[in-house]
């Protein structure tokens, strides 16, 4: 079946969309959830189990009290209620990658409740409600092995790795967020590129997406101005922050065009696809597993001491957005070039670079110039280029004490970035250091005089701005290891001419 | 010589710990005694014949190097088969996990083996602990040392056959609505039901996790309280372990084994001495209050009004969660797989495996359990049975502000005919009636001998506070040293 798409901008005057989103955060705290397993990323498959994440009869999971920290202070983050008691509960389905054939999970007694997080979008605020934060257990994986697809479907085997079963897994879930318009898409993304700040500084998980230890799905349902909402679809498979955006816009549009067309709106799961951009319908919703949810009576109810959950919030770093601001304040930067900022994933590698005592100028100038340009290049994140921002603050150090110039600078992070050592050793070992040495520079000078007698005489004339020439022998002459300045002083003094 | 299989665990130990026997005899004595008698009872599903006889020599050469010893040191035990026990095989009385041999040993299992007791193997039960005769084992059924066509309790009947029949002088059980004490009352021996959180239970293959609990098994009181202190507190892989050492449970033996029960006011529950229980049961058990009443103890009538709401909130809260903790036996990771035939779904698999491996009274509680839990049940099923059990703990709790321990008969009936409650279900579950509160409540229990009817055991129960469980003991030890222990006739 073939549809043409309408336009995004005609659907969105017509259609109301409502979206809304669950969020799963992978935690690092350095055990699992219920035993004492390591939980790095990789390593070969099952070996990173024991009698308990590997669901053996007779095993029994005991809590691990930072996994419930950390989710106490993700919930303190987002502005919600922490329950002062809450427990676990099983959540009941057969899945060969779910070792005990229950998830344990949390049902109607989530850890912490009615929040709400901040997100900017087009310079407003928007607040998007969030329902709950509870604490789980991830699965394993299912490895389907002999089809085309890697998927279950024309496999011949399939094999599962219980190394990632257990791993503390936070779900975030928002409320429904309507009246965001043709801006829902943007909303979303920009609610789940917050979330992922607030989690970075929280330092609770390394949240990559692309890894899965940040893992969203996505609800979207349309319905006409001044009626009820519509029928939500679920969208998963969602690994970036770009996908976020997509899926939403993808399924506004999907979703349009089967109610242009008088069809109705299938409550079900759908796949998401980075290559096309499209969704595909996954399981249906509409005959619901039901998982049977009881409180795990193997657990304890958790009753978190309100005096630790004081402690907990008066520690809490300050919000990535309210930092932002302060930063962008402090830098004395317009919005614009804050956004540019953002944009390369700066903000902290700048605000580390002066806190080693850069200015901000001369940091933003690195980092946003040079080192930008070599990561657009080379394709990686900015924070992985190679430089620290150590060595960019020692790098504008040595220029402050005139030891390197602008350009024998960018020489030298040039070194830095493909690992020959510090700004200095580079220097040093590639005798790149301005030549200060006043005889020695005297001299070049009076050699270039000699050689442009031409030049000379203007400059003599009272046509100093001819200075530049000469300045460029002499650069050429010392491989470009002299303060320009020093040497146009030094060129005029010789030449006998008033600067 | 006099026969070690007649002995006490309290004797063996002290011979052992003299140098007057070794831990190697005292085994031999008893593998040999289950070579001897167990095609008749069959209380083993495995006999470890090997790690025995190696943890024996283990502990004569730790006593020859001088070391000082556990009070069970040299002792055997026998251990039901619903605790993992590390290359030992576990199968939970159920072809599912037939062959299963786990890679870690029960919390219980490793204190048994730091305590230098020696264990035998591992006894017959009904499958997954569920029933009251041991009828319900994949593997046949075990008989009662005291008739061999009578069944000997379950779902523990082979730990406390094996006492019965001087095959072990310790044994472990498992107890989730009177899986020990039942067990205990109709093969003559003492079976204690511990605190809920005062055992361990990592290790013990889970039916129902709120119910639970593993407890001692012994001939006499006094050997059930330091198997209990072996066995008993905290364990931090138990997040359900009350982290509290044991009540001084040997203590409390001893003081009882005196014979005086001055100053200790027990209740007699009124629901369970009317109809229900057999006249012999009930002619043996007020006998036993007279006793009782003789040593000392103040004897009063105690109601428990919602003690009769106590079978059907079990028959909803074990199902419910045996329906889930049952569900790991897919066949995808360990024990039984069947069908898996390379054109057949892991669904099909899955499916084919569990009708295989489980029995009918394990497949009837997982689909009552199921209903129960399902959406739109819940509420009237198991949310409701969970509001009995809170009115059955406000019970006890206002039975004990008004005496020290509660007394009943253990189990309604002697030990019956072999077969003769399996076609109904009911029938079967009543074995348990006056087992189940305290269950449900979470206190400990008790089962000691107080008598005979018609040649068979009566069992006279003691039910204590939660964490009072030395109480139990003192009371238990009090009637024991006045009626004595009770000896089967010879097989």
């Amino acid at each position: 079946m073939t549809t043409t798409l309408p336009a995004y901008d005609e659907v969105v005057a017509r259609y109301e969309p409502v979206i809304g989103l669950e969020t799963h955060v992978e935690l690092g705290t350095n055990t699992k959830m219920f035993c004492g397993c390591p939980t790095d990323f990789g390593g070969e498959p099952n070996t990173r189990v024991c009698p308990v994440c590997l669901g053996l009869p007779g095993s029994l999971p005991v809590a691990n009290k930072a996994a419930i920290e950390a989710t106490i202070r993700i919930g303190l983050a987002l502005n919600c209620s922490i329950a002062d008691w809450c427990r676990f509960a099983r959540k009941n389905y057969f899945y060969p990658d779910m070792p005990k054939d229950f998830q344990i999970s949390q049902y109607d007694e989530p850890l912490c409740a009615d929040g709400y997080l901040d997100v900017e979008v087009g310079g407003e605020l928007v607040r998007i409600g969030i329902e709950r934060v509870h604490l789980e257990e991830d699965t394993g994986k299912t490895l389907h092995v002999g089809g085309a697809t890697g998927r279950i479907h024309g496999a011949t085997e399939s094999l599962v790795d219980y190394n990632r079963a257990g791993i503390p897994l936070v779900e975030i879930v928002t409320r429904p967020v309507p009246g965001t318009g043709a801006l829902a898409p943007e909303v979303a993304k920009a609610y789940v590129t917050e979330l992922r700040d607030v989690l970075r500084s929280l330092g609770v998980s390394d949240v990559r997406m692309e890894e899965g230890s940040l893992r969203c799905d996505v609800n979207t349902s349309l319905n006409l101005p001044g009626e009820e909402w519509g029928t939500r679809t679920e969208t998963k498979n969602v690994n970036s922050l770009r996908s976020v955006e997509r899926a939403v816009r993808s399924e506004i549009l999907r979703q349009a065009s089967v109610l242009d067309a008088g069809g109705r709106i299938t409550q079900e799961t759908r796949h998401f696809h980075e290559d096309t951009g499209d969704t595909t319908p996954g399981r249906s919703k509409e005959t619901a597993t039901d998982y049977r949810y009881f409180p795990e009576p193997d657990l304890v109810p958790l009753a978190p001491d309100t005096a630790w959950v004081a402690e907990l919030k008066a520690a809490l770093p300050e919000l990535p957005r309210l930092h932002r601001r302060r930063l962008q304040e402090q830098w004395g930067l317009s919005d614009l070039d804050m956004q540019s900022v953002l944009n390369a994933g700066a903000v902290e590698l700048i605000e580390a670079t002066v806190a080693a005592g850069t200015t901000p100028a001369a940091a933003r100038k690195w980092w946003l110039g040079e080192l930008s340009r070599r990561a657009n290049e080379t394709g990686v994140e900015l924070a992985d280029i190679g430089a620290t921002p150590a060595q960019v603050a020692e790098l504008q150090g040595l220029v402050d004490a005139g030891k390197l110039n602008d350009k024998l600078a960018r020489t030298v992070l040039e070194g830095v970035v493909d690992g020959e050592g510090s700004p200095t050793e580079i220097m040093t070992n590639r005798g790149l250091e301005v030549v200060s040495d006043t005889g020695a520079l005297t001299a070049a000078v009076d050699e270039a005089i000699a050689a442009n007698p031409g030049i000379a005489d203007k400059i003599r004339s009272g046509k100093v701005a001819a200075a530049g020439a000469l300045v460029g022998a002499v650069m050429k002459a010392t491989r470009g290891q002299a303060d320009a300045k020093t040497l146009r002083d030094l060129i005029l003094e010789r030449l006998g001419v008033q600067g | 010589m006099t026969d070690l299989t007649r002995m006490t665990a309290t004797d063996l130990a002290g011979l052992v710990a003299a140098g007057e026997t070794s831990a190697v005899e005292v085994t031999r004595a008893h593998l040999d005694r289950i070579a001897a008698v167990d095609d008749r009872v069959h209380a083993f599903l495995h006999v470890d014949t090997e790690g025995a006889l190696a943890a024996a020599r283990a502990v004569d050469e730790r006593r020859a190097a001088g070391e000082e010893l556990g009070p069970l040191a040299g002792v055997p035990v026998a251990v039901k088969d619903v605790l993992t026990t590390k290359g030992v095989p576990t199968t939970v009385g159920s072809k599912i996990l037939e062959g299963w041999r786990p890679p870690y040993d029960a919390t219980i299992v490793q204190r048994l083996r730091a305590a230098g007791t020696v264990m035998l193997g591992k006894t017959n039960m009904d499958e997954f602990a569920m029933g009251s005769s041991t009828e319900y084992s994949a593997y046949g059924p075990t008989h009662n040392p005291w008739d061999t066509d009578r069944i000997p309790g379950g779902s523990g009947g082979g730990s406390a056959a094996a006492l019965a029949a001087y095959e072990a002088p310790l044994a472990i059980g498992s107890d989730t609505g009177g899986s020990i004490r039942q067990p205990g009352a109709v093969t003559g021996t003492v079976g204690a039901k511990p605190t809920y959180g005062g055992t361990s239970r990592y290790g013990l293959v889970a039916f129902s996790s709120s119910l639970d609990t593993p407890g001692p098994c012994a001939r006499t009181v006094l050997d059930a309280a330091l198997l209990h202190q072996v066995i008993g507190g905290h364990d931090p892989r138990d997040s359900t372990s009350i982290p509290q050492p044991v009540p001084d449970v040997v203590a409390a033996a001893r003081q009882g084994a005196t014979g005086d029960l001055t100053g200790v006011k027990l209740g007699i529950v009124k629901e369970f001495t009317g109809e229900g229980a057999e006249p012999g049961v009930m002619a043996a058990f007020r006998d036993a209050v007279d006793t009782l009443a003789k040593l000392g103890a103040e004897i009063v009538e105690v109601s428990c009004p919602h003690f009769r709401y106590a079978l059907p909130a079990y028959y909803l809260i074990a199902p419910s969660e045996c329906s889930s903790n049952l569900a790991r036996f897919d066949g995808v990771r360990f024990g039984l797989r069947v069908g898996d035939d390379g054109n057949r779904s892991l669904e099909e698999v899955m499916s084919l495996t569990r009708e295989a491996g489980f029995g009918a009274e394990v497949k009837r509680r997982i689909m009552v359990g199921t209903y129960a839990l399902s959406s739109g049940y819940y509420d009237a099923y198991y949310g409701q049975a969970q509001k009995v059990r809170t009115l059955i703990t406000r019970d006890f709790t206002t039975a004990f502000e008004q005496v020290d321990a509660l007394i009943s008969p253990t189990t309604p009936f002697v030990a019956f005919p072999i077969g003769a409650r399996t076609a109904d279900p009911y029938q079967m579950y009543l074995a348990d009636l006056f087992t189940i509160p305290t269950n449900l409540y979470g206190g400990p229990g008790i089962s000691v001998p107080c008598g005979l009817s018609e040649g068979l055991p009566v069992g006279l129960q003691v039910m204590a506070p939660t964490m009072a469980d030395d109480r139990m003991y003192r009371v238990a030890a009090a009637l024991e040293s006045v009626v004595g222990t009770f000896t089967p006739p010879a097989l």
